[in-house]
């Protein structure tokens, strides 16, 4: 009877650790899905109407253009063959399984401070989705940039290869937030200056820059002059992260793709992480902008047809006051986007319009139409200008040249 | 006493509540599909009647299968014209079948056919084509697929009456050049590439000349059976 009683306790004990480890399993390759939409992979390793992971994704840069990788577990053309170990080298130190350079238009920068755990989850995930058998298209950049060895002398200058280290002074949600925006969710790659090398220096982290080749001006998330949150409150943060409209402002262009394929699917825990990190690394905004190049008399010329505009074609959404009806209508008195030294970001709106990305908090967005072809560049100069100065706000004048070079600028 | 208190404060509760339901309404767009297509009106009418410039084509009352697949077109790449191409990158299926929805819903008048500037030659030419085809070239006629009365057919064949000669003429063009598609098979590609520059100034230069029918609704689905398949044309 006894004996009876502990086999059967056995075969129990076999059985539940068996559903256990088959529960871990789905466990991990849930949370690596997770981890994946928190780096974006899709983002550059899905091509438009494309197999999910298959890569192809042509990535224009100063160089040339790249085209991403087949990450699927495909043996022959993807990466079926690698081992656990072979990944986290790429995502870790950024080198290919035989040792090679890998161009740091992958985020490697930002995903060595991914934990081996989250690698690995990441890993098992891959491998469970379907496989793609499509080989890489070959990059196309131009001499010298195709020689793989130039890829050390930027790796010397602007990469400092290890995972994350919590800071023990701040909270543990402080640290979470500061893992996911520093690591997987790769902002600072945006989010911080290039200079003409394509590098960003650890000094210079999160401090705005001029997104090579399509012209968006990703604002610093540190000054309170520019996307610093310091005087955001914590629900305006989580609510633009998460949904793409907030009472303050609205995401566009290719942070619209970022809440999109990304933050829209992370957990309200996590969300509220980062918005607590990055309300908190806001500094203390510098002195306003150097005034404006354009003399006086024609500013106050361009600023009173700027009016007129304003009060034809955008006061219905926007408000006489730019007061907006907010979130959907975004508010532009009081709005930083709009006030940033760099004037790149609102003429960019006015000539191309735009929705902010249809997500699960907000999936049927409201749109600005676009007024490239309504509007002369005298007119979006003017307008950008009045908005720009209007109800209280301090940003300078722009002049039509600017508005007329950025009629060219790419649309995708 | 308390009873009362508690009394008082959930008719204060819902007082407040009140308020701020009846001051969010006030601060927020209307929640209707037509304030959430205003940034495609300039372009397309305020019912998808269409603007002056003749390369906007109208949206209203055409098939609402067809329109869909449009917006799934355009958001891919798969049809290309930037603008449109940009705004809607980031919308959601259920969104785009919303937006077709609400322009298949619409039903402005078709504007009168516009004076044609081709001779007569060329608009006989156009008549051929366009209601028996060209056997010996391998040309159907767009009859047999947009219909006796070319006002279309639910869910996915549109009508072509409405549409401006430049228009038509841009459309068959970007199909030869492959800079829109449809679904495959792509049965207007097949028919686009049977056709030389001069079919396609005399087919377009017709269709604009042709008065709106007095029913230019599109016909039920299944109404007549197509010369070969579609795939933006499910069985
Ligand atoms: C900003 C664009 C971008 C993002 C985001 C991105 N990658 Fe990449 N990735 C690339 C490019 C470009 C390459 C090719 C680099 C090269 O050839 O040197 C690449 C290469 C790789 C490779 C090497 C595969 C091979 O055989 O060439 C792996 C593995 C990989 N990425 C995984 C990921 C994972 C996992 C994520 C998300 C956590 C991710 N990538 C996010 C751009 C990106
Ligand atoms: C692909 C480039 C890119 C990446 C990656 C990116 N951003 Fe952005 N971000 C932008 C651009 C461009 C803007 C300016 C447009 C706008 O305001 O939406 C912006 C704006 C913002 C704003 C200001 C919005 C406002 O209304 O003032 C915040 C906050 C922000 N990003 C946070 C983040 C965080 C957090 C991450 C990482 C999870 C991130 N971004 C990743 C490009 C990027
Ligand atoms: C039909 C309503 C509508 C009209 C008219 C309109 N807008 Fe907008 N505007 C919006 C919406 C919706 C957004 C958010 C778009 C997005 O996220 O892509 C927006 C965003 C903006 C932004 C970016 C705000 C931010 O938070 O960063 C600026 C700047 C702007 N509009 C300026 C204008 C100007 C100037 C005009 C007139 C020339 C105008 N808008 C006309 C609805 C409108
Ligand atoms: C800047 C002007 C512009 C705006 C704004 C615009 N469109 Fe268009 N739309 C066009 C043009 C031009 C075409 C034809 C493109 C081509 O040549 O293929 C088109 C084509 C279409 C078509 C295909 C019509 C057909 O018969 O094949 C649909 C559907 C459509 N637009 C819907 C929309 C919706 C919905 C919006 C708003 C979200 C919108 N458009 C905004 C200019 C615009
Ligand atoms: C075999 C069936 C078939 C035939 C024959 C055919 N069409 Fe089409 N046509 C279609 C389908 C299906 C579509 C919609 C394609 C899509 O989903 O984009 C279409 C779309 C079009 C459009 C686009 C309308 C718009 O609003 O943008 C034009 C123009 C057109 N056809 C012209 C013609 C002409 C001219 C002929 C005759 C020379 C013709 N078609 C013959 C099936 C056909």
């Amino acid at each position: 009877m006894g004996s009876k009683l502990s086999i059967a306790l056995l075969a129990l004990a076999a059985f539940t650790t068996a559903a256990q480890a088959q529960d871990k399993t789905s466990d991990i390759i849930a949370r690596g899905e997770y981890l994946a939409r928190a780096g974006d992979c899709t983002a550059c390793h899905t091509a438009p109407d494309g197999r999910l992971f298959a890569g192809g994704r042509a990535m224009p840069t100063p160089f040339g253009t790249l085209y991403t990788s087949n990450i699927t577990p495909d043996p022959e053309t993807g990466i079926g063959k690698w081992s656990a170990d072979d990944f986290y080298k790429t995502m870790h130190s950024g080198r290919f399984p035989d040792g090679g350079l890998i161009y740091p238009a992958m985020p490697f920068a930002s995903y060595t401070k991914v934990t081996r755990a989250d690698s690995d989850a990441i890993f098992a995930y891959l491998r469970s989705i379907p496989p793609v058998n499509q080989r890489n298209r070959p990059h196309e950049l131009r001499f010298p940039y195709d020689n793989r060895q130039l890829i050390l002398g930027w790796r010397t200058l602007f990469f400092s290869e290890g995972e994350f280290k919590p800071d023990p002074k701040q909270s543990a949600e402080w640290n979470r937030g500061a893992y996911l925006v520093e690591g997987l969710g790769h902002c600072g790659m945006c989010h911080s200056p290039i200079n003409a090398l394509g590098g960003t220096s650890q000094s210079d982290a999160f401090k705005g820059g001029l997104i090579p080749m399509q012209n968006w001006y990703a604002p610093s998330l540190t000054s309170s002059r520019e996307a610093g949150l310091g005087d955001w409150s914590i629900k305006d943060i989580t609510d633009l992260l998460q949904t793409g409209v907030s009472a303050r402002g609205v995401v566009y262009g290719p942070m619209a793709e970022v809440v999109h394929n990304s933050l829209q699917y992370l957990s309200d825990e996590d969300i509220r992480a980062m918005a607590v990190y990055l309300k908190g690394i806001s500094e203390p905004s510098p002195p306003p902008p150097a005034s404006s190049a354009l003399p006086t008399t024609e500013s106050s010329l361009l600023i009173s047809l700027g009016k007129t505009v304003y009060d034809k074609h955008c006061a219905s959404c926007h408000g006489l006051q730019g007061e907006g009806k907010p979130p959907h209508w975004p508010p532009l008195a009081n709005n930083q986007s709009i006030e940033m030294q760099s004037a790149v970001n609102p003429i960019r709106m006015v000539l191309n319009g735009g929705y902010p990305p249809g997500t699960q908090g907000n999936p049927m967005p409201y749109g600005m139409p676009p007024f490239a072809g309504l509007l002369s560049d005298n007119e979006v100069a003017a307008v950008v200008s009045y908005i720009r100065t209007a109800w209280g706000n301090r940003g300078t004048p722009v002049s039509a040249r600017e508005a007329n070079e950025l009629r060219s600028a790419p649309l995708n | 006493m308390f009873a009362r208190y508690t009394a008082l404060a959930i008719v204060i509760a819902a007082l407040a509540a009140f308020d701020s339901a009846a001051a969010q309404t006030a601060n927020q767009p209307p929640d209707t599909m037509a304030a959430r297509v205003e940034a495609c009106t300039p372009c397309h009418g305020n019912k998808g009647e269409g603007t002056s410039d003749v390369y906007f084509p109208r949206l209203g009352g055409k098939p609402a299968g067809y329109l869909y697949n449009q917006l799934l077109a355009f958001r891919s790449g798969r049809r290309k014209y930037p603008p449109m191409n940009y705004l809607l990158e980031f919308l959601p299926d259920p969104y785009l079948e919303a937006m077709a929805e609400y322009f298949a819903n619409e039903h402005p008048p078709l504007p009168p056919p516009a004076p044609s500037e081709v001779s007569k030659e060329v608009l006989a030419q156009g008549e051929l084509l366009a209601t028996r085809g060209d056997a010996g070239r391998n040309i159907p006629a767009c009859v047999s697929c947009h219909g006796p009365g070319l006002t279309g057919m639910q869910p996915g064949i549109p009508g072509l009456l409405g549409l401006r000669a430049n228009y038509i003429s841009a459309q068959l063009g970007a199909w030869r050049y492959g800079t829109r598609t449809a679904k495959s098979p792509d049965c207007m590609q097949v028919v686009a590439g049977h056709l030389t520059e001069a079919d396609v100034t005399a087919v377009a230069a017709w269709l604009a000349t042709r008065a709106a029918p007095a029913n230019p609704a599109p016909v039920p689905k299944g109404t007549y059976a197509l010369p070969f398949g579609c795939g933006s044309q499910p069985n």
